[in-house]
């Protein structure tokens, strides 16, 4: 039986912006199959973005949305949060917006642990501004801005997220369309700040500057660097050159920060 | 031939000619014609859904 998207989206909004063959609509799917799999009401989920393509994806969608400033997304939802800790709070945006302008907002929602999902769709360049290096644009890659290459080294976003303290961090392809819904699913399950990076390619900013021929040239670009994390332990680090790890790859019960907070709530009026 | 074939609905509206349906087809079931996908070999389909579930455009409906 076909998914019924429409369920879940604002009437009259399709087609959407994104240029033909960019992921972000597989991810939009995989988002919205996860939310359905969870059975997460409308009225009680809050679906927060930034600026940027990635960030048009909660004007698509049938909750309530927040659409804020350039990278202060994960601070919008953190006031989200605070104020309504019973919310399903997810919020979505680009390599750009969630690393670079919103980095710091980013790397101090992961320390404290805030209960939320983090979902970057990681293109490795600012595509809607026009296709300007990002922290994960690979290096050597060329942009609008690094026309002679980009010298700098990329984020791995996933190892940014655990060193900074996120308690479970995930990451999938838009190649591997069925694996996203799963993995958001268990994101959002996770009590806990949560990071799912999904890889994504963006065809008309990055591909053309950097030699993909076609839409099918990156998305088996993503299926050919893609390494499931159980079948990763049996090969050797030659083998595992270039390659990327995906599924889960960090899971860890610590304090939530809600909690945290009306525990400090109590002992400021007098209790224990 | 007693095999229940599923049905394809392609929305021309929102399709965009991204070729991702048509070439991650395993079997070859869609082609385009012209800047939208179409479907040619309806019988060949084996409801994997990979169609479905990989176009961005929210523009393929397969229904078993």
């Amino acid at each position: 039986m076909a998914f019924d998207y429409e369920k879940y989206i604002r009437p009259g909004k399709l087609p959407h912006i994104w240029c033909p063959g960019c992921g972000h609509g597989i991810i939009m799917k995989g988002l919205i199959r996860a939310i359905d799999s969870l059975g997460l009401e409308k009225n009680n989920t809050a679906i927060v973005s930034g600026i940027g393509c990635a960030s048009r994806l909660p004007g698509y969608l049938d909750f309530c949305t927040l659409h804020t400033a350039h990278g202060r997304a994960a601070a919008f939802a953190t006031g989200v949060k605070m104020a309504k800790p019973e919310m399903n709070v997810i919020v979505v945006g680009g390599d750009g917006d969630g690393t670079a302008i919103g980095g710091n907002h980013f790397i101090h929602a992961c320390r404290r642990n805030i209960d939320m999902t983090y979902i970057i769709m990681n293109n490795n360049i600012y595509g809607m501004t026009g296709g300007q290096f990002s922290p994960c644009t690979p290096t050597g890659a060329k942009a609008s801005t690094t026309p002679y290459g980009n010298p700098d080294p990329a984020f791995d976003v996933a190892k940014l997220a655990i060193g900074a303290g996120a308690t479970f961090v995930a990451r999938g392809t838009a190649y591997h369309a069925t694996q996203i819904d799963k993995l958001i699913a268990e994101a959002v399950q996770h009590k806990g700040f949560s990071v799912v990076e999904i890889l994504d390619d963006c065809p008309t900013t990055y591909g053309r500057r950097n030699k993909f021929k076609s839409v099918i040239e990156m998305m088996n670009r993503l299926k050919d660097i893609a390494v499931p994390v159980k079948a990763a332990e049996k090969m050797t680090p030659e083998q595992l050159q270039g390659k990327i790890l995906t599924g889960v790859l960090y899971k860890e019960e610590k304090p939530e920060y809600t909690t945290e907070y009306a525990k400090v709530i109590e002992r400021a009026k007098g209790g224990k | 031939m007693d095999k229940k074939l599923p049905t394809i609905e392609i929305i021309e509206k929102y399709c965009k000619g991204c070729h991702i349906c048509v070439e991650f087809c395993p079997t070859k079931v869609l082609e385009m014609q012209g800047f939208v996908a179409s479907v040619k070999n309806l019988e060949a389909c084996i409801k994997c859904m990979q169609c479905e579930l990989r176009c961005p455009d929210f523009a393929i409906k397969v229904t078993a």
